[in-house]
């Protein structure tokens, strides 16, 4: 495979929560590439560190030292780079959450046209969007339907196509086949593969899932805070 | 896409119920600022009722509602002649306790020189007296009706017409009668003691005495002018309509007045409170909700709207209940309940004001909130 554009470029990035006795090293001296098209696993054991990193790249916890680039733009040098840092969310990363965590008042369709309306498009185009996502992911026929009546696998989709509604170039997950059972979370797996191919966009993928491991490009380990590359 | 109402719909019966519970608490606080309003104007219906200028009273008293008063029924004809007065009537006040369909009932009797000043404002139905004994024309209130009779110390009378919102400060409606009839009737139910003077020959002291002689004057007239001249009467006194306005509102019913008013800032100072409390809790809940709509990339514009917005409801319907609410039941209150739209207005304001402030804290909050709480992990 070509290797696309460099969007994700951690580069010797720390993290410690607490000062002195409280101290902990969540990160130490991390450095992580990843281009588009690729799709990748964060493995370790609880208390590692995937989380953390996610979340810096996900520019919701600033490191304590180091430079996080997004898709060419430097967002972090010891301190944040851009004030905005929502607009950036919006614009450029698109989370995928842990299942259940669509907002309960929007229907389904709702929570994916939502990013949409907050990125300032039109309600015709915010719907259109949704309802392609939803049913390229085999949910339309549950767009009118509130998150409290989906199924755990269903609600999963939803907010893989919420994550996916502004075409955003890097897309984070945090154990999104945690819900699913094993045939689902191939499917889920094979689908966030084929569309970093189509969308050119990497995927950063928390998991514990040993049965969709064969679906990455790379596996990374992290232990205490540091980075084992291995190649898949 | 409007989050709000939308939030609003998704828990749509649960937020009714929160809008109607706040309705009811409007309900109370508009009821009692309408209780102050009636008791105020209720209070000063007696005095303005005759459309008086100028109030002659007993020397050395503030009659003839804040202190007793007592002067002979003739000093109508020397008032009368005094130059400015136009028109003028000797009156008497008196509250006695009868019964009308086999239950107690409390009246203010006031009696009045049919023709001249002091008697009732207006009829609502029936007719004014038109003989001089044992007819009556009674307030709403008292229940009676044309044709009824009513029995006022020895005699029964006559309930010839109805008027309204003729009562005492104490709220007890208003019964007029003829004046030749007050004064008999306050000779009957004068004290035991009084009675036993009178067997023996001496004449009471309040037989053909008048509360109070009431006066309108000439268009040029000088109110102050005229008094003075009835002062120069050592056993009389004078005071002006507004002197009287006055007068009633700070002793008679100043403390009823200040217990209310000062039960209403409690009311008001707990209505906020719950508001508060209310909409606070409501974006509380609401804050894992708001780090998700962080995390994908919601300005702060957003939430905000979404906090203020629902508070700003939710205050509006409870206040627009509220308002509904005390208008249907307003006239089931036994005493008067007086509402401006100012009263209603203000509230509003403070509503708001309430509403915004309380959706500050929350917003304090919402802001705060790490958008990685979100994330659950
Ligand atoms: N907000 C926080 N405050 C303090 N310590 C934290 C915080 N978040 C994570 N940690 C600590 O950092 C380490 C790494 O956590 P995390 O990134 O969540 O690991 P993982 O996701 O691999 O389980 C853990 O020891 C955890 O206790
Ligand atoms: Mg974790």
């Amino acid at each position: 495979m070509a290797i696309g554009d460099l969007l994700i470029d951690v580069q010797q990035v720390a993290k410690h929560y607490g000062e002195g006795e409280t101290r902990v090293d969540a990160l130490r001296e991390v450095n992580l590439q990843v281009h588009a098209g690729e799709v990748i696993a964060l493995l370790g054991p609880s208390g590692s560190g995937k989380t953390t990193l996610l979340n810096i790249i996900g520019c919701i916890v600033a490191p304590s030292t180091g430079r996080v680039e997004l898709d060419g733009e430097p967002v972090f040098d010891g301190h944040w780079l851009r004030g905005d840092l929502r607009k950036l969310r919006l614009d450029k990363i698109g989370f995928i959450f842990q299942a259940h965590n669509l907002l309960p008042f929007l229907t389904a369709e709702e929570n994916v046209s939502v990013v949409l309306d907050l990125a300032g498009q039109s309600q015709a185009v915010g719907k259109a969007r949704a309802r392609e996502l939803l049913d390229y992911l085999e949910v339309g026929h549950r767009a009118p339907v509130k998150p409290s009546h989906l199924s755990g696998g269903e609600a999963q989709r939803v907010a893989i196509a919420r994550a996916l509604a502004n075409r955003p170039r890097i897309i984070l997950a945090d154990e999104p086949t945690a819900a699913l059972d094993s045939k689902r979370a191939q499917l889920v797996m094979d689908l966030l593969r084929k569309l970093a191919a189509e969308q050119e966009a990497c995927i950063v993928t928390v998991t514990h899932d040993e049965k969709i491991f064969d679906r990455f490009d790379r596996l990374i380990h992290l232990r205490d805070g540091r980075l084992e590359d291995a190649g898949a | 896409m409007n989050l709000a109402l939308k939030d609003i719909r998704h828990s749509l019966f649960r937020f009714v119920l929160t809008c109607f519970g706040l309705g009811l608490l409007m309900t109370v606080v508009l009821a009692m600022i309408g209780i102050y309003n009636g008791l105020v104007a209720d209070a000063l219906a007696i005095v303005k009722a005759p459309e008086a200028e100028l109030w002659v009273v007993e020397a050395g008293t503030q009659g003839p509602f804040a202190e007793a008063s007592s002067i002979p029924a003739d000093t109508r004809d020397a008032v009368a002649r005094l130059p400015g007065i136009a028109a003028s009537g000797a009156i008497t006040y008196q509250t006695l306790e009868t019964e009308s369909a086999g239950k107690a009932l409390r009246l203010y009797v006031i009696g009045y020189e049919t023709g001249r000043l002091g008697g009732p404002s207006h009829l609502i139905a029936g007719r004014e007296i038109g003989t001089s004994h044992f007819e009556a024309v009674a307030d709403r209130k008292t229940g009676l009706v044309p044709g009824d009779t009513i029995r006022l110390g020895r005699d029964r009378f006559t309930v010839v017409g109805l008027t309204e919102e003729a009562m005492n400060s104490g709220g007890d409606p208003a019964i007029f009668v003829t004046l030749a009839d007050a004064i008999a009737l306050q000779t009957e139910i004068a004290p035991a003691a009084e009675r036993v003077r009178a067997a023996r020959g001496a004449t009471p002291p309040s037989a053909n005495n008048v509360a109070a002689v009431i006066a309108r004057l000439e268009p040029d007239a000088d109110v102050e002018l005229v008094a003075a001249t009835i002062r120069q009467w050592k056993h009389l006194s004078a005071l002006s309509q507004s002197d009287q306005e006055n007068l009633l509102l700070a002793s008679v019913v100043d403390r009823a007045r200040r217990q209310i008013g000062l039960f209403l800032g409690i009311l008001l100072s707990v209505s906020a409170v719950v508001i508060a409390l209310i909409i606070y809790t409501m974006t509380m809940e609401k804050l894992k909700q708001i780090a998700t709509l962080k995390l994908i990339g919601a300005p702060d514009r957003t939430i905000l709207g979404l906090i203020v917005q629902q508070a700003l409801i939710l205050g509006g319907s409870g206040w627009g209940i509220g308002l509904t609410l005390i208008l249907l039941v307003k006239d089931n209150f036994p005493r008067r309940v007086l509402l401006e739209p100012m009263n209603a207005a203000v509230l509003a304001g403070i509503i708001v004001v309430v509403c915004l402030v309380a959706s500050g804290l929350g917003i304090r909050a919402a802001l705060k909130v790490d958008p990685a709480t979100a994330l659950g992990g």
